[in-house]
């Protein structure tokens, strides 16, 4: 059977990389000197880029004072911290198990935007339902929503062998229209609006603010013990339960697993669906925690982001974690350095792909930083 | 439909996938004829005038005039033949060429029902559709040319942005010409750059072209808010205007749309043939195809597979980065923030409708830019389809392609796959 990218022929290059992305504990360097040095050398490069484009050295040192000080200088920026990890971290939960499972889901951002879209339509259709319902009912409509969507690529995936990396990017382009199309609808748009917007969500649907006794303007909102839970449930899926064992086995070699078996096609919708859902809830807490309405490209880009995220974190549960409480604070601290440097927030960008380049391609960095690795990982690094 | 679908699969346990996929198509055309019975026909009348040529066209043409409502029936007859024929003696090698003209009647059914009453400029449409095509074409022979020697391209969005960058950025400073060169020749570098990456270091070739498109994104807004913001001289770059080529730009229809162009469209056109001659008819393009299909047996006959990858994918990223310089040259002068809005990946989906052909890419990438015209013409005529769901069309498209519900298409057999030499 043949495909359009070709299932046999991502294959090889997929498993070389799942195997790569998730070998995780067994390397202490892998784990944890390749990322601190990505890090490290990401921002040693934007700050080289900053210098190219003509900012002066004290902007420079005040910019990287400045992303420190809008990172974890305060309870404010700690906040703001969280508050962008959330979204982040939910969708990443979901690229990883997807990764874990072979399957590279681009479509996060669009998965995102319809399940936030239907978060906020579900909660002001639903209004006068009391907090404790309409809140986590307009979460389960996000997820449901969002996982619905990604089960289209995979169960293209499944029955007719589509690549998931089409499918998804052009069910990405497709969402974009649909929610363009959705925010005009009467039924959605806000009253007297002719912009694509939607109506807000109402109080009993919003995710309450954790922090507002202290300082009103703390944004951090209760989105984060659905981050918490997401990661322990995600890791219990993928090492404790039946489902994840066929997960990982998929990933990590998906002919023993079918020899085993385990039923591929049930376990790429499963997967898919999973990842959708996380994505469907990022998206929703992001409109019910923060956003309080949609509009169209709400989704700021989060779920590319999150493939980002689920690289960084080696697609284990507690990686990603933290690696979205550390784009979080590049994500805070940026608008922060934006204010008091002037510099744009998008060198951030910039220091997040530099950041995967070093992640993803772990022979680049042993060329460029020959030091701090062993002899011996140079040639296992070399024959991968 | 799924009565037919059942009965045929009682009647048939076997059936061949040709069968299968002109039965598909059958029944497809025949709820298209449906379609354009009760959503066209019904309740139409009026004439669509089309207008073919200006009046101060040398050779101009009378306007094509179109009974709305017979028209509509007429389709849908035809649409119903020729489904029915599908349905009936399928299998035969008619079953694409019956798909292609069905989908040509629909939409000039749709155009007919969208202009009933009114009059529009059929001319102008096609003129606009071969100009937003030019992106998406070069973006799909950018592709062809990595996917030929199996190195998967998601990066064609970053190199189109970053040729649509450095064309404004060094066209303002060094006019024209040489933001188009600048904007080819970093292109190209960042072709050599997803080279370096997925054919020494092995990174996985998704991961880099995610990368790469983070990054030109990344550095292209960065730069763009901290410095052309103030700068704005260094992002104001000549556009090259339409140039009319004697006699064949006079033709009525044809004349604007291919010989009154920019130097993007001619120059797409041009590498569109050479691509097709080179790949299919040179000894090179020889190799060059057998390192996508079978990289270990062209190695072992003496191809050195890893400089014609670097190669074709550097001169893909110089497609593309001429590709990009259409958005900031052959446009508007002027750089945006991510104003490739996603073109390359458009560019993608036509090279795999092309089936990897550097013409079968220009032809889906006439399809969507058609699409692309079509969207920004409906607002003129007060339709009642959303725009969005025109816009949505050659994305839904592709994901059927990919999906082979109609036709299949094949990929180079290695497509995506490291070499590792022995």
């Amino acid at each position: 059977m043949t495909t359009s990218i070709g299932k046999r022929a991502l294959d090889d290059s997929g498993r070389a990389l799942l195997k790569r992305a998730t070998r995780g504990h067994q390397d202490f360097e892998d784990l944890v000197i390749v990322p601190v040095f990505a890090v490290i050398v990401a921002l040693i490069l934007g700050a080289v880029i900053m210098f190219a484009t003509g900012v002066d050295l004290a902007t420079i040192g005040k910019s990287f004072v400045a992303l420190a000080k809008g990172s974890v200088g305060s309870v404010n920026a700690l906040s703001e911290t969280i508050t962008a990890a959330i979204p982040l971290v939910l969708a990443g939960l979901g690229l990883g198990l997807g990764f874990r499972t072979g399957l590279f889901n681009i479509g996060a951002e669009g998965q995102l935007l319809l399940g936030g879209t239907a978060a906020v339509v579900f909660s002001f259709t639903f209004d006068g339902l009391p907090f404790l319902l309409l809140m986590p009912l307009s979460l389960l409509a996000g997820a449901v929503v969002g996982a619905l969507y990604a089960s289209i690529a995979g169960i293209l995936k499944a029955t007719t062998g589509a690549h998931e990396v089409i499918s998804t990017i052009m069910l990405n382009l497709i969402s974009f229209q649909l929610l363009n199309y959705l925010l005009r609808q009467p039924y959605i748009q806000k009253e007297g609006r002719s912009d694509p917007i939607s109506k807000s969500v109402p109080d009993a649907g919003e995710l309450p603010r954790l922090l507002d006794w202290l300082d009103p303007n703390l944004r951090v909102h209760a989105g984060v013990f659905l981050m918490l839970a997401a990661v322990a449930l995600v890791w219990w899926i993928l090492f404790r339960s039946k489902i994840g064992f066929a997960f990982r086995a998929s990933g990590e070699n998906p002919d023993a697993a079918r020899y085993a078996g385990i039923k591929s096609g049930l376990v790429i919708v499963a997967a898919m669906g999973t990842a959708g859902a996380l994505a469907g809830l990022a998206g929703a807490a992001q409109v019910l925690g923060v956003l309080d309405r949609a509009s169209p490209g709400f989704s700021a880009g989060i779920g590319f982001d999150a493939i980002a995220l689920a690289l960084l974190g080696r697609s284990h549960p507690v990686g990603i974690l933290f690696a979205g409480l550390l784009f979080g604070g590049l994500e805070a601290g940026g608008r922060q350095m934006q204010v008091d440097a002037g510099v744009s927030i998008d060198l951030i960008a910039i220091i997040q792909a530099l950041i995967i380049v070093f992640i993803a391609a772990p022979l680049l960095v042993r060329a460029i930083f020959p030091w701090g690795f062993r002899k011996s990982d140079k040639a296992a690094g070399g024959s991968q | 439909m799924t009565d037919v679908t059942e009965t045929s699969i009682a009647t048939q346990k076997i059936e061949t996938s040709k069968q299968r996929q002109s039965r598909i198509i059958g029944v497809l055309l025949i709820v298209l004829a449906l379609f354009v019975v009760f959503v066209f026909g019904l309740g139409l009348s009026g004439d669509a005038t089309f207008r073919l040529s200006r009046p101060t066209d040398p050779f101009a043409l009378p306007n094509l005039v179109v009974p709305a409502g017979p028209f509509t029936y007429v389709a849908a007859a035809l649409l119903a033949f020729l489904g029915a024929r599908e349905l009936i003696r399928g299998g035969t090698r008619w079953t694409s060429l019956s798909l292609g003209f069905g989908l040509a009647i629909l939409v000039f059914a749709f155009l007919v029902w969208a202009t009933a009453g009114k009059s529009f400029s059929l001319t102008g449409m096609l003129q606009a559709t071969v100009v937003r095509a030019m992106p998406i074409a070069l973006g799909g022979l950018a592709g062809v040319l990595c996917e030929r020697v199996a190195v998967v391209n998601i990066a064609i969005e970053g190199m189109l942005l970053a040729g649509a960058f450095t064309g404004a950025l060094i066209g303002s400073l060094l006019g024209g010409w040489g933001g188009l060169v600048a904007a080819v020749l970093v292109g190209g570098a960042f072709g050599f750059i997803l080279a370096a990456l997925v054919v020494t270091y092995r990174m996985d070739q998704i991961v880099a072209g995610v990368v790469i498109n983070l990054f030109v994104l990344g550095v292209t807004s960065y730069v763009s808010s901290q410095v052309f913001s103030e700068l704005r001289q260094l992002n104001n770059a000549p556009v090259f205007r339409a140039v009319k080529i004697p006699l064949l730009g006079d033709l009525p229809v044809i004349g604007p749309m291919l010989f009154n162009q920019n130097i993007f469209v001619y120059g797409a056109l041009i590498l569109v043939t050479l691509a097709t001659y080179y790949l299919f008819h040179t000894r090179s393009g020889l190799r060059a195809r057998a390192v996508g299909e079978h990289p270990r047996a062209a190695d072992t006959l003496g191809v050195n597979v890893y400089r014609t990858r670097y190669i074709h994918v550097t001169l893909g990223g110089m497609v593309a980065g001429f590709g990009g310089a259409w958005f900031t040259l052959g446009s508007v002068g002027r750089f945006d923030e991510n104003m490739t809005g996603g073109r390359g990946f458009i560019g993608l989906a036509a090279m795999i409708f092309g089936r990897w052909h550097p013409v079968g890419a220009l032809m889906a990438a006439l399809v969507f830019g058609f699409a692309d015209s079509l969207q920004q013409k409906l607002a003129l005529l007060n339709t009642p389809i959303p725009s969005e769901f025109l816009s949505m069309a050659p994305y839904i498209a592709t994901i059927i392609v990919v999906a082979g519900l109609i036709g299949r298409a094949r990929p180079p057999a290695a497509d995506g796959k490291p070499y590792v030499k022995e």
